[in-house]
């Protein structure tokens, strides 16, 4: 039998979450006591949070994939890997993916291309030898060696890559302007604020392959050239803070950051600053704000970071998966890059499935891939059979994207007519159980707490808008409350100088324009279609059904259910605070929802 | 014996600790935000006396400084408790049900958002999103992220921290 090579443990947060630091230690006790000679090694996210914690088995060049692998179930793993066949059926049904066998995981992977995520979930984060080995800093090496700066900006300019923070401005016109700046210090920043919630692309691509995102910087500092560094973490990372901490001082070890990079005249050093928690922060000019050590709030444009960035001087600020797709398109060539993707999107985008989605996690693909296909194809269609609503698409800036619209192509203009925006690449797929409304509140109340203040119309706006939703949601909406919503959008739109404000209302505007009948549902009717809204549904419980268990009886937090044991048992609407926690625990589905 | 509070415990450190985490990056730009939140993990809030002392060798007016910590969610100016509970309610865990985690949450501890017990155990927070949305809803206890809860769940979870902080 031939020999396990390798193997790796799916260690970014959410595979600890899920109990991956179990599994390895477990996979450490093992090998251990069996005396075995096999590399066990930690990795990023392969993109299958939905089966973690994950395990690859590497035996003749060749991985299996196993997910949602228990501790007690890794000896099984090793003796099936070892020969034991009664083994290899007790660990068959674990198998998510495999290099010689098809699964039915495999649709996940089939429309998937990996640029940004290349190398996550197949190096240990924490080896920079591991990146090496993969092609890691050749490109930083053919930039010194070859190329000039022009150059450089030119390759990145005919890939098409536009920046994936959200706004889509084209990198490598943004790097000229920087370069074109003529002042002895520059600045490049990386935006690693990733506020939006629904959104983790960052998070992984830093836990799983913070060189990428170096090496990508580094190019960008020799083609605008500048000396020093900034990556913005937010302080809710702490993995992804402490991956990057090793990886900047390992790579400085290497000659790959520091004084004269791989004995060239050309230095460059970064640093990390952790984000104190505000949203607004991810907007450019607040960012550089807090770095300085202010209140992050933004400012005017003009004058342009490139022009006047961090303490006035030159400034290039790209976000995670921007500098990561930078090695491989020098690498590779621009062509590599640009052959995936439609008209002026080119390229890959990541997105993180998430919500009432099968297989929610990290996913890479091609621009032009429609929004179906992502669902449905790579994320495995909707939970529990339940019927597809909306799609969530760039967080509090972005919109709800209906059924109706599925069709739509993933690129940045597409996704722009629809109401939405492509967003940082946070998708969170609702079903038929999501309030629209209750949506448009949820985000609502999320901008108008993180509004910075600075502008009238994001202050007091927000907080007009959000006081009518709540009034809606709670069945006290007056006719004519629609057309004040769509009002006031209009006006914080053009009434904001940043784009947290210009965009506040996009969730709003696009679920009235796709769910309008469900607003006057709440509005005429005091009715909530979704059964969601609290004040507008009621509890009873189904005499058919109920077996007089008394489960309902004990976790009610409020008292509102009674009943003789295997009696019919009744809630007092009065009392009734509609948490719906006796839903969850009736076995016998008799709890009713009107 | 009754437990030691942040506050005695603040009171031993004395600032001793805040000075030292000022001295190491004097003379450096861009490093407000660091040394205020080093000076965080050092007392578990920030007191009034370390503020003034960050105010005075930064030369920044104190009004300048109150404005730039209280913008930020991160920084507390009251103590917290032993273990804080950030319940996330991101887009994804608002959508599989936050609420009614925090609800359960609220009902354990007895306690409101943003408050502390009063055994000084735990501090109950809302986050708008951990990043851990596959594993919606998710709840964070000190740096641990606990994933895919139901409400029993979340009580499951943190009994079982405030027993093991008893018996250790």
């Amino acid at each position: 039998m031939s020999k396990i090579e390798e193997i790796r443990v799916g260690l970014n947060s959410c595979g600890i979450a899920a109990g991956g630091n179990e599994v390895y230690n477990a996979l450490k006790e093992e090998t251990k006591k069996r005396k075995l000679s096999i590399r066990l090694k930690s990795v990023g996210c392969i993109g299958m949070c939905y089966s973690e914690p994950l395990v690859d088995v590497i035996q003749d060049g060749k991985a299996v994939t196993y997910g949602m692998v228990k501790p007690k179930l890794v000896a099984d793993i090793i003796e099936a890997h070892l020969g034991k066949r009664e083994k290899k059926e007790t660990v068959e049904k674990f198998i998510v993916k495999g290099d010689d066998i098809r699964t039915k995981e495999d649709s996940f992977f089939d429309k998937q291309v990996k640029i940004v995520l290349r190398n996550c979930g197949i190096i240990d984060p924490d080896d920079i030898d591991e990146y090496i080995s993969r092609d890691g800093y050749k490109a930083i090496e053919k930039v010194i060696g070859e190329l000039t700066q022009e150059k450089v900006i030119e390759m990145i300019q005919e890939s098409g890559l536009r920046g994936r923070g959200g706004a889509g401005f084209p990198t490598g016109i943004k790097w000229d302007l920087a370069r074109a700046s003529k002042d002895g210090k520059k600045f490049i920043v990386c935006n690693g604020d990733e506020g939006d919630p629904g959104a983790f692309m960052d998070r992984s691509t830093l836990e799983g392959d913070p060189h990428s995102v170096i090496e990508g910087m580094l190019i960008g500092a020799f083609a605008i050239g500048a000396c020093e560094g900034y990556i913005y973490v937010r302080a809710e990372y702490p993995l992804a803070v402490k991956r990057l901490r090793n990886a900047i001082k390992k790579s400085k070890k290497y000659g790959f950051l520091g004084k004269n990079i791989l004995g060239t005249k050309f230095s460059f050093d970064i640093n990390i600053i952790e984000g104190a928690g505000a949203f607004v922060c991810g907007e450019e000019t607040a960012l550089m704000a807090s770095i300085e050590g202010k209140r992050g709030m933004p400012r005017t444009r003009p004058p342009y970071p490139a022009v006047s960035g961090l303490w006035g001087y030159p400034t290039n600020i790209n976000n995670v998966e921007t500098w990561a797709n930078i090695p491989f398109i020098i690498l590779h060539g621009p062509s590599s890059f640009n052959q995936y993707g439609k008209d002026r999107s080119k390229g890959t985008k990541v997105f993180s499935l998430a919500g009432k989605i099968v297989r929610g996690g990290l996913v890479e693909v091609p621009m032009g891939i429609t929004l179906r296909e992502v669902i449905f194809d790579v994320g495995g269609g909707i939970l529990g059979d339940k019927k597809f609503k909306a799609a969530q698409l760039g967080g509090p800036s972005g919109g709800c994207i209906p059924e109706s619209l599925i069709d739509t192509p993933v690129d940045y203009e597409s996704i722009t007519k629809t109401g939405a925006i492509m967003g940082s690449g946070g998708m969170v797929v609702m079903d038929e159980e999501t309030c629209m409304v209750d949506v448009a509140r949820f985000f609502l109340s999320f901008t108008q707490d993180e509004s910075c203040g600075k502008c009238t119309f994001c202050r007091v706006g927000s907080k007009r808008m959000l006081e009518i939703l709540t009034r809606i949601t709670e069945g006290k909406g007056k006719e004519g409350d629609i057309e004040t919503l769509e009002k006031l959008s209009q006006e914080i739109k053009s009434g904001s100088l940043c784009g947290l404000g210009q965009t506040a209302p996009n969730p709003v505007l696009t679920t009235i324009r796709y769910f309008r009948d469900e607003y006057e549902e709440h509005i005429k009717n005091k009715k909530c279609p979704a059964h969601k809204c609290r004040s507008l549904i009621t509890y009873s419980i189904d005499s058919d059904k109920c077996t007089g268990c008394g489960r309902c009886k004990i976790v009610c937090p409020v008292g509102a259910v009674t009943g003789e044991p295997k009696k019919m048992h009744t809630i007092d609407s009065e009392k009734c605070s509609r948490c719906g926690f006796c839903r969850d625990a009736c076995n016998f589905d008799a709890i009713k929802v009107e | 014996m009754p437990e030691i509070g942040f506050c005695n415990k603040f009171m031993e450190m004395s600032l001793f600790k805040a000075r030292e985490i000022i001295k190491k990056y004097q003379g450096k730009e861009g490093v407000l935000i660091t040394i205020l939140q080093e000076i965080q993990d050092v007392y578990g809030f920030l007191p009034k006396d370390t503020l003034e002392i960050v105010a005075q060798e930064r030369s920044i007016p104190p009004a300048t400084l109150f404005g730039i910590v209280t913008f930020y969610s991160q920084f507390k100016l009251s103590p917290c408790g032993e273990h804080i509970i950030k319940v996330c309610h991101g887009t994804a865990c608002h959508v599989t049900g936050a609420e009614r985690i925090t609800e359960a949450i609220v009902g354990m501890l007895n306690i409101k958002e943003g408050e502390t017990t009063s055994d000084s155990k735990f501090t109950l927070e809302k986050v708008a999103c951990l990043g851990c949305c596959s594993l919606a809803p998710c709840i964070m206890i000190d740096d641990k992220v606990y994933g895919k809860l139901t409400a029993d769940k979340a009580k499951r979870v943190i009994k079982r921290i405030a027993h093991d902080a008893e018996k250790g």
